[in-house]
Parts: C-alpha cells; sequence; structure tokens
C-alpha cells in the first residue's frame, strides 16, 4: 500500500492504494467514479479515457501512483451543477451515442481537443479520435457533434 | 494484475540502485507497453521504477550537428517540438503518427527503443539517422543497439537517458500502418548526410535493418527512378495474417519511395 495525493475534478484526494492500483480502477472503485469506463482493458478503445495535466490518457494503461501530483479530470467533471456542457449538450443534439458506452472517452478525448484553442475541422476530429472505438454510431455524429460542440466552448469563452 | 512495489526516485543514480537491489525489477516510463505486458503475465517484477520524475532524461536540446532527445520525453513532445520540427522535421513526423493521441501523451522515445517491438517507428528512426544511444554507462551506436526480436545491446538493468541524432540534409518516413494500432506493417526511413545515405526498415524483419542495396543505388542518384528496377528479396520477411513475405518486398520498396517523394515535397516548401 502507497499513500496517492492527486486532484481529480477539482478536488484534493489522498488515500492508501496497493501499489498495482490501475489509474481506472483507482477512479472507479476508490473514489465510486463510475462514468469512466473499462472497454476492453488492453489498451485499444479509449472507453477509458481521462485528462490528466491537460493530457488524454487511457487510464486503463497507467497506475494511480504515476498521477500522483497530477490533476485529472473525468467525464463527471462536465456537468456544472446539473447544467450539461456545452460538448455533452452536442452529442445529445446531433445523436453521437447509441449505447453509450464510449461516450465519456469520447466526450473528453473531444474536450481535451477543443481546449487546444486550434482551428478543427473534419479531419482534425477523425485523426484525433483514431484512440477512441465506438461499435454503434459509425462516428459520424460524433464527428459532427465535436464540431459543434468545439464551436460552442469557443463562443462561450 | 499482478502485485508488485512501485518506486519513484527523482535520479538516474537513485533508479540504477533501486533496480539493481531488486531481484527481477524493472524500470516503467510510459507504461504503453509494459502496463498491457504485465496485465497479460508476460512479465511478472517484484518490484517497479518508474522513470517519470528524473528531470536528467527529459527535454530536448539541438546542438550544432545533432538533436539531443531525453529518454522520457513523450511521443507527443517530439511531435510538437519545435527543435525537432526544424533540424529533422521527418523525426516529428514519424512521433506523431505512432498509435493515438493518448498513447503518444504518455508513450516515450527510450520505452520504444528498449522494447524494440519489431514493428516500433522510432527504431527505424534511429538507424536511419545513424543515431547513438547514451545510457547511464556508455554509447552505443545504433548499428549495435538492434540486436533481435525484442533485443537490444543493453546490459540488464542499463538504462537508456538519451538519444543524439545527427541532423542529416534531408530525412523522410513512410509507413504502411496496421489499420488497427498502426504500428508499422513496414516502415521505410531514408536519411541523405552529404553524400552518404542511410535506409532503414521496420515492420518486415523480426528486427529494424540497413536496406544497404538501397543506400548504394540512392547515394548514387538521390530519386525514386533509383529504385525502379530493385526486387527486395523476401526470405526472411515476416507473414502474417496482416501481410505475406512477398507483400511486404513490395512495400519496402514503395515506402523507401514515398518517403523520398516527402522529402521533395518538403523542400518544394
Ligand atoms: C494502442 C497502442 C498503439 C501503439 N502504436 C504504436 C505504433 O504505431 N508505433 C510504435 O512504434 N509504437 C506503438 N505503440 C507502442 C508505444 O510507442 C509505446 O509507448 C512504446 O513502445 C513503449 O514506450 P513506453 O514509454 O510506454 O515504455 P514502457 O511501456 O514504460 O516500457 C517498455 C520497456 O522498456 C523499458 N524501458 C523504458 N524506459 C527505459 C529506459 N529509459 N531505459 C531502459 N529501459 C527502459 C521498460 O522496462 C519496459 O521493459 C503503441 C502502443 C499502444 C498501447
Ligand atoms: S479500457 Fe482503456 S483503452 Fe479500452
Ligand atoms: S455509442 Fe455504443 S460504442 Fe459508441
Amino acid at each position: 500500500m502507497t499513500r496517492v495525493s492527486l486532484e481529480v475534478n477539482g478536488k484534493k484526494t489522498s488515500i492508501d492504494i496497493p501499489d498495482n492500483t490501475l489509474l481506472s480502477t483507482f477512479l472507479r472503485e476508490h473514489l465510486n467514479l463510475k462514468g469512466t469506463h473499462i472497454g476492453c482493458d488492453t489498451s485499444q478503445c479509449g472507453a477509458c479515457v481521462v485528462i490528466v495535466n491537460g493530457k488524454t490518457v487511457k487510464s486503463c494503461t497507467m497506475l494511480a501512483l504515476q498521477a500522483a501530483g497530477s490533476r485529472v479530470e473525468t467525464v463527471e467533471s462536465l456537468c456544472d451543477d446539473g447544467k450539461l456542457h456545452p460538448m455533452q449538450r452536442a452529442f445529445h443534439e446531433y445523436h453521437a451515442l447509441q449505447c453509450g458506452f464510449c461516450t465519456p472517452g469520447m466526450l473528453m478525448t473531444a474536450v481535451a481537443l477543443a481546449k487546444k484553442g486550434k482551428e478543427i475541422d473534419e479531419l482534425s476530429v477523425r485523426t484525433e479520435l483514431e484512440g477512441n472505438l465506438c461499435r454503434c454510431t459509425g462516428y459520424q455524429n460524433i464527428v459532427a457533434a465535436i464540431l459543434a460542440g468545439a464551436k460552442k466552448m469557443r463562443t462561450q469563452t | 494484475m499482478i502485485n508488485f512495489s512501485f518506486q519513484k526516485p527523482t535520479s538516474i543514480t537513485d533508479a540504477v540502485t533501486a533496480l539493481s537491489k531488486s531481484e527481477d525489477g524493472l524500470f516503467l516510463a510510459g507504461g504503453q507497453t509494459l502496463i498491457p505486458v504485465l496485465k497479460q503475465r508476460l512479465a511478472m517484477p517484484c518490484d517497479i521504477i518508474d522513470l517519470g520524475d528524473i528531470n536528467d532524461l527529459k527535454g530536448i536540446v539541438a546542438k550544432k550537428h545533432s538533436v539531443l532527445i531525453g529518454a522520457t520525453t513523450t511521443h507527443s513532445e517530439v511531435e510538437a517540438s519545435p527543435v525537432v520540427r526544424e533540424h529533422i522535421p521527418a523525426l516529428a513526423e514519424l512521433a506523431g503518427h505512432i498509435g493515438d493521441p493518448h498513447v503518444r501523451n504518455l508513450g516515450t522515445l527510450g520505452g520504444s527503443l528498449a522494447n524494440n517491438d519489431p514493428s516500433a517507428d522510432y527504431p527505424a528512426a534511429v538507424l536511419g539517422l545513424g543515431a547513438t544511444i547514451h545510457t547511464n554507462q556508455r554509447s552505443i551506436s545504433s548499428d549495435e543497439f538492434f540486436v533481435g526480436l525484442f533485443q537490444t545491446a543493453l546490459d540488464p538493468g542499463e538504462m537508456i537517458v538519451r538519444v543524439e541524432f545527427p541532423i542529416p540534409e534531408k530525412s523522410g518516413y513512410a509507413k504502411f500502418p496496421n489499420p488497427a494500432s498502426r504500428y508499422a506493417i513496414v516502415g521505410v526511413f531514408v536519411s541523405s548526410f552529404s553524400g552518404s545515405v542511410r535506409v532503414s526498415v521496420t515492420g518486415a524483419e523480426s528486427c529494424v535493418f540497413r536496406q544497404v542495396s538501397f543506400e548504394e543505388a540512392l547515394a548514387e542518384h538521390f530519386a525514386i527512378d533509383a529504385l525502379t528496377d530493385f526486387a527486395v528479396p523476401s526470405d526472411r520477411f515476416n507473414s502474417d495474417l496482416h501481410a505475406s513475405a512477398e507483400y511486404r518486398a513490395q512495400l519496402v520498396r514503395v515506402m523507401a519511395c514515398r518517403a523520398i517523394i516527402m522529402i521533395d515535397e518538403e523542400k518544394k516548401q
């Protein structure tokens, strides 16, 4: 057991965990943040993507102790007091999910992309989604939602 | 997940000492290979020594004739580095096409080289540029570093500290990626240093290698038509569900040509 101290969704956390705890397990089991999904557990699907110090990572492929001292953001951070984040609203409006299993990873990847502040187009969105698999939608609506959500995020800040 | 104990030293010396004290410990860099390996129980170390807090392993610096990149520099950092973009743009491009953005945010140069996956991208750049691997003990030339399937010249407990890439006159890298993983089914790196040419191939055999026949032809005439008549022998090539040995042999020539076309296009810009 080792004590891990880090910030998750703006809240400082410090708990003892077994050394071999994955960041995904830490978030889901230790902090009960079940929004982060485990799709494959083999580093392929991106359902488990969270943002660590501003960068997207597959939380099933990082140890919680590697993230000690970091700022972690999960899908739970997006909703503000019951009000959906612009990217979540865009996913809703554009019907960018069916079963919803890939959605947390898609949303975190999309928000991180939009926050880079660069102009984005369909190609850059599709390129950025290389590590996020969706077995339902065929991606079309996800790409449309991300373009719309990113535009909303820009106009709101 | 197997059990192990985790340490995060802040100096090279402390990390090397920690590893030497452990019966079967392993360094952890980006974890993009090692964590899947641990999950599959292909390795079961008692100790994991995380290199993430060691400042001496980080960073990118340009010298007069070379670019030095620290072992724990991530693929994303190399991709975005203005220094790499200015001096060896092909290397930045290569880093930017490894796996996916999330893998690139964690995966590192040192981890990729130590692992020496037969389909990995960085070994092609290191061998294709004639880079030098500086470890905590010595300097190893790229021609000696890659020994075989997942095997390198590193001794047990030896740590890659940084890699020194000579700045070429021109260089290019083209890969035919596996559509799922983005690893190279075949990738070819071509570089030219005042007349001498290096061509390295990844993905085709059990380990990255130099295509000497291409090097000689391109040294005489640096253009794709120098490669038109080359049949690449396929007897040592990998054959699997992604591509037959013969197909890989064909890809070696095509990727070499594409790398040269990239160089030409870059010059025009
Ligand atoms: C989905 C996915 C797609 C990928 N696609 C590609 C691709 O297209 N092309 C490609 O080239 N790679 C690809 N990779 C692999 C990726 O580039 C890895 O990051 C890389 O191979 C290992 O680097 P790491 O920093 O993650 O090392 P780790 O996984 O932390 O370590 C790997 C090995 O190297 C050792 N090691 C690490 N650092 C050092 C050091 N400084 N000195 C000595 N030993 C060290 C470790 O002990 C371990 O044995 C992919 C990985 C994934 C998960
Ligand atoms: S659960 Fe992490 S990549 Fe699929
Ligand atoms: S909505 Fe079902 S996997 Fe994407």
